[in-house]
């Protein structure tokens, strides 16, 4: 279990210099506004800002009382008021909704706007179309980073795969351009850099840009990671839509874990109080199991508890010297490891029990009949008795969506009797989720024929052209064909098996999917740093329909270890999933890599059909 | 060695003082300065001369004639005044001479005699002219502060952000004061003005008297007044030949005297030597010179830096010799070579006899990339020229493209703006930009550049969906986009209606909208939920309960829990719910019912569509073991076994499995083989599977 990293692993980089910085830059803001003060936070901040700030410290710093931005007129008493909040128009509202109040009353109090990351002009115009601008002071708090875990990094900006994937709205690229930035400076700039996907190479751009206008220092620092890869994540939609099967990934698809922890309720506490959970590497028994598939991890706990019990066992026998420093040394990390023991158990049953009761095995067996391309009838069948069952809404959106992208859109006929069927089931109003979920890619309808593709090639070399914004929705929508099963072939994705996949010792990433298939983002990834280009992946690229590209700076790459050559940065734009998190560590060990990952958010498969989700208020 | 004393005088009981030449002017000057508007550069900065000021003879040889010269005379520039009569002259920080003319009308000129600017300072001194002015330095710049005909001050603290402040009026105050000056206190300028024996101190809220500490009695009117440099002192000088030199703040005394003389002074000033303690103030008249001094205290000079020297360097168009510093000095690239290029480049654009081209080509030459120069401050001082074209070639040098966008908008090049700021990936200022388009063009025209725009379309697209949402339809509608507008119209129908009417209008706008995008698919299912609205609203009158806002499954089953069945028949019938999806929720619905007749009947109604075994599941999901095995025994036979492994009848399930000689069935019942009671069965089946290897 747990399988160990090679022993010429590389160290990886300290991320918590990013939290104290992200600390500092808030506390100098607070002191910005000298005194008391209440602090409006919007509800999406909270999590992000606990890891960074708790409550104590925010005292410190002279917070009065903590207020939730949400559609409640606010209560506070205080002479200054302080909102920390993300650039959105409805926040605008808010605020300026509770100045012209106070207007009213004839009360004058300080207000301070912080924006995090970064403040929009158009919030601006809001502030002075509501007529408030002059009353408030705007800041910045350039928190883009936050580390979740010692290898992963996140941008905790899950609006960035509706706002840029579906309304085509590129003012975050800017803040991962910042973010890339800021890395590079702290850790030296990258000698290698290779990416997939139009926000990949915008974002690059942009990075490089940044990095230019600012010679001087950055220049001359060793780089400390060799590589950095980018991704979009239309380049693959598929691996993000499937069920995960890997600890880590079922616990989020289960409880989802929000901002690297999860609240496990009493069904998993064996208590009546819910418990808030931190999740990641210095929680012992968890870093040994998330990886692992599930089907290993309860044995794997149970031989745990049996090892644990024969440590407490020691006790007996032992005379007073030795009992007395196995109390004081022993006994406290045991018990630690007897509560997160007990916990993960808990968590176990919890899910093996949500499972069998939806047919997860029917589930998974028809995912990976879709992933396999076989069998598409009967697999349309259990989608339509899925609807008719109502078991979910989002389930029965996904495996629509997985069947659409895997087969290179749906049958004009499968297309509007699923969807006939899903409106009556989960009501009319998504008929605007689907015309989301066809503009972005997700959902689409088989094109007659395929007199087609010669258009679509030369439609698809304008898309990566710079020029690319000339073409309309239309087009672009048909140029996201997503020849999954072309793909697949080319790049093996589907291992052939002969007997059964031993999932105890995983041989290639396909296990994070019970040796189904091989995550395909994961696979561009391991194939570009094998070649260190893309030379000979020519076809991948022209049926993925991206644009792609590698750099490398060889005044950088001399000067890098070989050990910093081997550390690898990998941009999820649009989210990543634990499942490509799993199999990419899986792939450093089995190489003596080491992966550090930088997404925008961690996502799954549901948390992309709510995105895509048109559901009143 | 007596030469060293021998010029030295003294002066009172401890000092002495010597007057020798520093060096001679190298002008050759006609009138006597007294006749000359004159007005000094601090800093040792220009000279300028206005010539017969007050001549308003229209023939050119009495025209007044404005010189400037250097610290030293040498002749920097002589033009012929044309304008109107000037009543005061100054030079501002950057050395620009300002020009107060009688109406109010300031005009600036560069060092070299180049005209600047004009500005006004506004109507009430328009109409009441100017009878003095001054021009002042604070730490902000440099401000004019005018006495009009009315004997009102009107001042503007900055000429460079030019703001007018109108004072507030001095009570009773019938004819010009004694004296006056311009202070400036807590980075608020001020006006002291003298009246007969009374001082007012006038800031841009109040006039208030003020009464200097200790000054002595008998004073009935104040000939002079000066401040010093720095703003920290004063000096009075009364009628009765009395000297009060205190705070400009007029809180602190330094001291007095008085030199009975009663003749008023020419001028008055304060002076000091650098890094001296000491100050002084030096009164003259006529044939009379008098330095008053008073107790040290210590004061830092602001020292011209070596920043400032380069700048005047270059507003003296010594480029080479500016360089040259720069070089010996070893200053930074940004800070030194690059600035006086860009300067230099500055003056290049002004050379109007040179093509575009030339200035052009000239510029790039000799600047290439040089870091900390910017393409386009140059491009905008050549637009300040008049010279479109050329800022527009410049900004092509421009490296960065989102430097370039806050001039072109200025140019009113909007829509090269906007393709300039798209590229630099900066959506704020794409943003910007599209705000500008929009006052500019008609409504029409800036949707017509959106078009060609995605980028700045979704943008704006965006904004409109939070804050505008009227502009969004329009959006819609001048594009022709009819799928976006029946989604549009579905989202109102949601959001922005309450009563039934306006949701199934406004869902009737939508499903024309999708016809005409040759949705048909969208407009039919439109249509359907205008029926089904209208529908859930009559359920709701005739049966009571919520319907509304339920999906059309969520309506059936509503129906049957409620035991409405002949409804729901009609509702599938109208609605062509499948058969496959009735049979689902029927199911469904009578298990919660627990109507376990109702449920029989049904199932024997016809053959179900969707097979038996959904109906052993349901039963066993409320536990009636009893239903569910009725209908497992009417289970086909591929199902069979999962079947009666529901209902836990592990041998009859075994007894299936053999027969169907099916492997994975016989597994699935002996996974299910548990305890001693199904030990046989286990038996049976490793028998039957041994059996079948043999075969």
């Amino acid at each position: 279990m747990a399988f160990p990293h090679r022993p010429d692993a590389p160290e990886l980089p300290d991320f918590s210099m990013l939290k104290r910085l992200a600390r500092d830059q808030l506390i100098y803001l607070l002191e910005q506004l000298p005194g008391k003060k209440d602090l409006f936070i919007e509800a999406d901040l909270m999590s992000p800002l606990d890891r960074i700030a708790n409550v104590s410290i925010l005292k410190q710093h002279e917070v009065d009382k903590l207020y939730k931005v949400e559609n409640k007129p606010a209560l506070s008493s205080n002479e200054q008021l302080c909102f920390l909040v993300r650039p959105r128009i409805k926040n605008m509202r808010y605020i300026a909704n509770l100045v012209n109040a106070d207007k009213l009353a004839g009360r004058t109090r300080k207000y301070k706007v912080i924006f995090s990351p970064q403040k929009f002009y158009a919030c601006e115009m809001v502030l002075e179309e509501e007529g408030i601008y002059g009353d408030v002071s705007c800041d910045e708090w350039a928190f883009s980073l936050l580390p979740l875990d010692v290898d992963l990094l996140s941008m905790e900006l899950p609006e960035f795969f509706r706002d840029y994937f579906l309304e085509g709205d590129q003012r975050w690229i800017n803040t991962v351009a910042q973010a890339l930035h800021l890395l590079s400076t702290l850790y030296g700039s990258f000698p290698n850099c290779y990416g997939i996907g139009r926000c990949a190479k915008m974002s690059y751009e942009l990075w490089r840009k940044l990095e230019e206008e600012e010679d001087g220092e950055t220049k001359g620092r060793r780089p400390e990671i060799g590589h950095i890869f980018l991704l979009d994540r239309d380049v693959d939609f598929v691996t993000a839509l499937c069920s995960q099967v890997v600890y880590e990934g079922l616990v989020d698809d289960t409880f989802r874990i929000k901002c690297g922890s999860v609240d496990f309720g009493p069904e998993v506490t064996s208590s009546d109080k819910s418990l808030k959970v931190l999740l990641n590497a210095e929680d012992k028994v968890f870093n040994e199991i998330r990886n692992e598939h599930f089907s290993n991890v309860f044995g794997f706990l149970s031989q745990k508890a049996r090892n644990l019990q024969a440590q407490y066992d020691r006790r007996r026998g032992m005379d007073i010297k030795q009992m007395k420093n196995f109390v004081s040394q022993e006994l406290k990390g045991l018990k630690q490891e007897h509560r997160l023991l007990s916990l993960h158990i808990g968590a176990c049953e919890s899910i093996m029990k949500k499972k069998t009761k939806q047919d997860f095995q029917e589930l998974i067996k028809t995912e990976h009949a879709l992933l396999e391309g076989f069998n598409i009838r009967e697999s349309t069948s259990y989608i339509e008795e899925h609807i008719d069952r109502q078991v979910s809404p989002i389930e029965s959106l996904r495996l629509m969506c997985l069947l659409s992208i895997t087969e290179n859109g749906l049958i004009p006929k499968d297309y509007r009797s699923l969807k006939t069927q899903y409106l009556q089931s989960y009501g009319p109003d998504h008929l605007l989720t689907f015309s989301n979920l066809r503009r972005a890619g997700l959902l689409t309808e088989q094109a007659p024929g395929d007199t087609l593709t010669a258009v679509e090639s030369k439609v698809s070399k304008l898309v990566t052209d710079k020029a690319a914004g000339k073409i309309t929705d239309a087009f672009s929508s048909l140029a996201k064909r997503s020849n999954f099963r072309a793909i697949s072939k080319k790049l093996n994705l589907i291992p052939r098996v002969d007997g059964e996949y031993d999932l105890k010792v995983p041989r290639d990433m396909a296990y994070v999917f019970s040796g189904a298939y091989v995550p395909l983002s994961c696979r561009i990834v391991e194939q570009v740093l094998e070649r260190r280009s893309w030379q000979g992946l020519d076809e991948v690229v022209r049926l993925l329909n991206c644009s792609e590209f590698a750099f490398t700076d060889m005044t950088k790459d001399d000067k890098a270890s070989s050990e910093s050559l081997r550390l690898i940065l990998v941009v999820f734009l649009g989210g990543c999933t634990f499942s490509e998190v799993s199999a990419l560590r899986f792939l450093g060990r089995e190489k003596g890599y080491r992966f550090i990952f930088l997404t925008t958010a961690v996502t799954n498969s549901a948390r992309l059909m709510e995105a895509m989700s048109e559901v009143k208020a | 060695m007596d030469c060293y004393t021998a010029n030295w005088n003294p002066l009172g009981d401890s000092a002495f003082y010597r007057k020798y030449e520093l060096y001679s002017m190298d002008w050759d000057l006609k009138e006597e300065l007294r006749d000359c508007l004159v007005a000094a550069a601090p800093y040792g900065g220009p000279i300028a001369l206005l010539r017969n000021p007050w001549r308003k003879e229209k023939t050119a040889s009495m025209r007044p004639v404005l010189d400037i010269y250097s610290a030293s005379g040498m002749p920097l520039a002589s033009l012929l005044w044309k304008s109107g009569p000037v009543v005061s002259l100054g030079w501002s920080a950057e050395e620009e001479l300002l020009c107060v003319q009688e109406d109010g009308a300031v005009l600036v000129y560069g060092l070299h005699g180049d005209f600047r600017r004009h500005f006004s300072m506004g109507n009430e001194v328009l109409q009441n002219r100017v009878l003095d002015a001054r021009i002042f330095h604070t730490e902000f710049g440099s401000g004019v502060a005018i006495l009009t005909g009315a004997h009102r001050f009107t001042l503007s603290a900055n000429v460079g952000d030019l703001k007018l402040r109108r004072m507030p009026e001095v009570p009773g105050l019938q004819s010009a004061p004694s004296c006056w000056t311009t202070l400036c206190q807590d980075r608020v300028a001020q006006i002291l003005l003298a009246v007969g024996p009374d001082l007012y101190l006038l800031d841009h809220a109040a006039c208030s008297a003020v009464t200097p500490p200790g000054l002595a009695p008998g004073v009935s009117s104040f000939l002079q007044m000066a401040v010093s440099f720095t703003y920290r002192h004063l000096a009075l000088f009364t009628d009765t030949g009395y000297i009060w030199m205190g705070t400009a703040s007029l809180k602190e005394k330094l001291c007095e005297f008085n030199c009975n003389i009663r003749a008023p002074p020419k001028q008055m000033v304060w002076c000091s030597r650098p890094r001296s303690k000491e100050r002084a103030v030096v009164v003259a008249w006529e044939r009379r010179l008098m330095v008053v001094g008073d107790a040290p205290e210590s004061i830092q000079y602001k020292q011209l830096t070596i920043q400032v020297l380069l700048d005047r360097l270059v507003l003296r168009r010594l480029y080479p010799l500016a360089i040259q510093i720069c070089e010996y000095l070893r200053l930074p690239e940004v800070q030194g070579v690059s600035r006086i290029l860009a300067h230099w480049a500055c003056y290049k654009v002004q050379q109007k006899d040179v093509s575009d081209e030339d200035v052009a080509r000239a510029i790039n030459q000799k600047l290439g990339d040089t870091p900390g120069v910017s393409y386009s401050d140059i491009a905008a001082r050549a637009y300040g020229c008049g010279r479109t074209e050329l800022a527009i070639k410049l900004l092509e040098y421009e490296p960065r493209s989102g430097e370039q966008v806050p001039l072109l908008l200025k140019m009113k090049r909007s829509k090269l703006a906007l393709s300039k700021a798209i590229e630099s990936g900066d959506t704020d200022l794409v943003f910007t930009v599209l705000l500008h388009l929009k006052n500019e063009l008609n409504r029409g025209d800036f949707f017509m550049t959106l078009r060609n725009q995605p980028m700045a379309l979704s943008l704006y697209r965006q904004f409109c969906k939070h804050q505008e949402l009227e502009t969004l339809k329009d959006l819609y509608n001048q594009d022709d986009n009819h799928q976006e507008l029946g989604s549009f119209h579905i989202r109102a129908s949601y959001a922005a209606e309450e009563r039934i009417e306006g949701r199934v209008a406004a869902l009737q706008t939508a499903a024309d909208a999708f016809y005409k995008a040759k949705n048909e698919f969208a407009a039919k299912a439109t249509e359907d939920q205008m029926r089904l609205l209208r529908l859930q609203r009559r359920l709701e009158d005739e049966l009571g309960g919520q319907f509304l806002d339920l999906s059309l499954h969520d309506t059936a089953t509503t129906l049957i829990l409620g035991g409405h069945n002949k409804r729901a028949e009609q509702l599938a019938r109208d609605f062509r719910i499948p058969d496959k999806r009735l049979w689902w929720l029927k199911l469904t619905a009578l298990a919660d019912l627990e109507d376990w007749e109702e449920l029989e009947k049904f199932s024997k109604s016809k053959k179900s569509p969707i097979g038996y075994l959904p109906f052993v599941e349901i039963c066993m999901k409320q536990h009636n073991k009893y239903e569910a095995k009725k209908y497992a025994s009417r289970v086909g036979p591929e199902q069979k076994v999962k079947a009666l492994l529901l209902v836990g009848d592990v041998a009859q399930a075994a007894d299936v499995a053999i027969e169907h000689r099916n492997e994975a069935e016989l597994s699935l019942v002996l996974s299910h083989c548990t305890g001693a009671t199904d030990g046989a069965t286990a038996d049976k089946i490793q028998r039957a599977r041994a059996q079948a290897q043999k075969k």
